[in-house]
């Protein structure tokens, strides 16, 4: 970005986000679930990057809490939840069949990572915050990604690890846009996604002995005739 | 000190639900919590609808007269549950083991804390959270019959709802940025609405998208609602009138809020994006409550016309019509909430949630027919309910303010609603085709929750006692900002 005072930093931030954006590609994409999740924990992991440069760039230690904060969940606590409350299995499983196949999903994908630009320019083109140019696209993209990955998958876990991604697209953007975030917001992260991924873990698990399967997306008891 | 003992309440009722020794406490003392939370949040309404706005806990806690009418409605319908609860998650030992039980009252209250929490919390970020926090605490609710269909219910209920909450929050996110970049320091309700003038117009509407579509997906408009109609079927009767009557309405409580901030900002509008959003799904449901097959649904249907309703009148704009959504906004709760504990009992007497399953009601079990007959013709709108009123004095406001197609829309689609969910009802009360199977007794509290729950439902159609009128008085003055 030539117009940053901090060439270096947002240089970094940049690959990052790329690289951020190509593992919430990636969780669209896998077929196994248990690369899905290391998927995300890698996206976790950029995130964290993100805050860290972000927080040097800024000098604002309440991105390096987020940062403290984001890799102490999403990359200890949640694989820790998700493997007390999931047994092995689940983790084994493939998906052959989806809602759409991986393609069109990858097409349907770039066409939104584009929407996610023309959403961003009118907001970047108001206010000028350095790196909310890198950050703010690319954290509504991902939030795109997050949903699409929601909607095309249909194992459990993957569709959690989704919903995780576009709350990891809400931080990307969130860390540029609001860099003193208030105190109140990490905890919200501190506190919201473990709950998050301990319900819908435990509803998994109530699926799986109930009903021997995790494919969340074939139970369609429930429509309109 | 009312507020915090609000919130206080129904954590301890929660912890004498789960200890060891609660398994003859939990309905006890889960009524005896939302009775002491109803008269509470009674006196706080009716104060601050005479004295206005109040706080508590240094700030963090704030009750206006919307928050006052959310708040009031909460404890209300909350109270109703739990007395309705006593009998119908009780009445059936032989399905669900002691500690079930115990789990579903810990989780039940709870679940009402949080409700309590969204029009209490003056600072937005943790009313986000507890918004988010209705959904994640009802989840087991919802699924607490653990059958196939309520599991579907519970995971879509928890994947879209969450989802939706997750794209409100980057909405939340920019109105900080906004309030920031403005100049303005206090992340609530009354700073964002100080501050919207100066905020970037660019800005305050991306949030106002986000948000509107974030939490309008829990509010169960269409096209996200598709969730709604399967948890407020499936989870047992009680949840349901939680779920429906108000968990909705505090959603619906922020959009409502959000409202006047957006129109303060410069050359912003929501207006025609509340009336959009509110006919469209009006419209949907009142032809998916043509084609409906199971009664719960097409209560749950009829929650989606009645949040559309609101937002329409919302919409429209003009103290006249925010009269009207504030007195929707109370028939709704208490109508719904109703509706569902009539489906409860109904369910009990005929053992299926089909409609074309219950025939000649009136002669099975007279208590239910009259119940679901009294139900219907108040959320359908007739006299002598609430909801007639209420739509009466939203159809003449916009007439007034010369909106005659949005009006008209309204008012056929309203009529087409009203005549489906009578022609349903009908068939099921006074139908005979059908050898019933042999009936459950209804308990003796679920009848007595009917009578409870009849009494503020009807008082408010008939003449609205004057602590009432200034209550929504007041939360129409809020809307309007």
């Amino acid at each position: 970005m030539s117009g940053s005072p901090f060439p270096v930093i947002a240089s970094l931030d940049a690959l990052a986000g790329a690289l951020f954006l190509l593992a919430a590609l990636g969780v669209v994409a896998t077929r196994q679930v248990l690369a899905s999740l290391r998927l995300f924990i890698l996206q976790s992991l950029l995130l964290a990057f993100s805050a860290v440069l972000l927080g040097i760039g800024l000098g604002s230690i309440h991105l390096l809490a987020v940062a403290v904060i984001t890799i102490a969940t999403k990359a200890m606590l949640i694989p820790w939840l998700l493997r007390r409350t999931l047994s092995a299995e689940v983790y084994r499983t493939r998906e052959i069949e989806r809602a759409l196949n991986i393609p069109s999903s990858l097409l349907l994908s770039a066409i939104l990572i584009m929407l996610a630009y023309v959403i961003a320019n009118p907001l970047l083109a108001a206010v000028s915050a350095p790196f909310a140019a890198i950050n703010l696209p690319l954290g509504i993209a991902v939030i795109f990604l997050g949903a699409i990955t929601i909607a095309v998958r249909r194992e459990a876990v993957p569709q959690m690890l989704g919903l995780l991604v576009v709350e990891n697209g809400v931080f990307f953007a969130g860390i540029a846009i609001v860099p003193d975030l208030p105190v109140i917001a990490e905890l919200a992260a501190a506190v919201d996604v473990p709950v998050i991924v301990l319900v819908i873990g435990l509803l998994t698990r109530q699926i799986y002995r109930r009903l021997g399967t995790t494919s969340v997306g074939r139970l369609a008891a429930l429509r309109e005739h | 000190m009312e507020l915090v003992l609000i919130l206080v309440i129904p954590v301890l009722a929660s912890v004498v639900a789960l200890a060891p020794t609660g398994r003859r406490h939990a309905a006890p003392a889960t009524l005896v919590a939302t009775a002491l939370v109803l008269v509470l949040a009674a006196q706080v309404a009716t104060e601050t609808a005479r004295q206005g706005a109040r706080q508590a806990g240094n700030g963090w806690l704030t009750c206006d007269g919307l928050g006052g009418l959310v708040l009031v409605l909460v404890a209300l319908v909350a109270f109703a549950a739990a007395l309705f609860s006593w009998g119908y998650i009780a009445a059936r030992p032989d399905q669900h083991p002691l500690r079930d039980v115990q789990r579903y009252y810990g989780l039940y209250n709870l679940f009402v804390l949080s409700m309590l929490a969204v029009p209490l919390l003056a600072n937005v970020a943790l009313m986000w959270i507890a918004v988010e926090l209705t959904t994640l605490l009802s989840a087991f609710l919802v699924g607490y019959e653990n059958t196939a269909e309520a599991l579907e219910a519970a995971w879509k209920y928890v994947i879209l709802t969450t989802l939706g909450a997750v794209f409100a929050l980057l909405g939340f996110l920019i109105l900080y940025w906004g309030l920031r970049v403005a100049g303005g320091e206090s992340f609530t309700w009354v700073g964002l609405g100080e501050a919207a003038p100066h905020m970037p117009p660019a800005l305050l509407w991306t949030a106002f998208l986000l948000i509107l579509v974030g939490f309008g997906t829990k509010v169960g408009l269409v096209p996200m609602h598709t969730w709604l109609p399967d948890a407020h079927s499936q989870a047992p009767a009680s949840i349901c009138a939680l779920l429906s009557g108000i968990e909705t309405t505090t959603a619906l409580y922020v959009l409502l809020r959000l409202f006047p901030v957006v129109s303060g900002g410069q050359g912003l509008d929501p207006g025609p994006w509340f009336i959009g959003f509110g006919l469209i799904s009006v419209g949907t449901a009142a032809l998916l409550l043509i084609y409906v097959r199971d009664f719960k649904r097409m209560f749950a249907f009829s929650t989606v016309e009645h949040m559309g309703i609101i937002l329409v009148a919302a919409g429209l704009g003009g103290a006249e019509a925010h009269l009207g959504a504030a007195y929707q906004v109370t028939g709704h709760a208490l109508a719904k909430s109703f509706c569902f504990f009539a489906a409860g009992v109904t369910v009990m007497a005929a053992g299926t949630q089909e409609i074309a399953g219950v025939r000649g009601l009136i002669r099975s079990s007279p208590t239910a027919a009259v119940a679901l007959v009294a139900g219907g013709f108040a959320i359908a709108g007739a006299p002598p309910f609430a909801i007639f009123v209420s739509e009466l004095v939203i159809l003449k406001a916009g007439l007034a303010a010369g909106h005659f197609i949005v009006i008209g829309l309204l008012a056929l689609f309203v009529t087409v609603a009203f005549c489906a969910v009578m022609f349903h009802i009908n068939r099921m009360v006074f139908g005979s085709d059908l050898d019933q199977p042999t009936m459950a007794a209804i308990p003796v509290s679920s009848k007595i929750t009917l009578a409870v729950a009849a009494v503020p439902l009807v008082v408010v159609g008939v003449f609205v006692p004057a602590p009432v009128h200034a209550l929504l008085q007041a939360a129409a003055a809020a809307i309007g900002g």
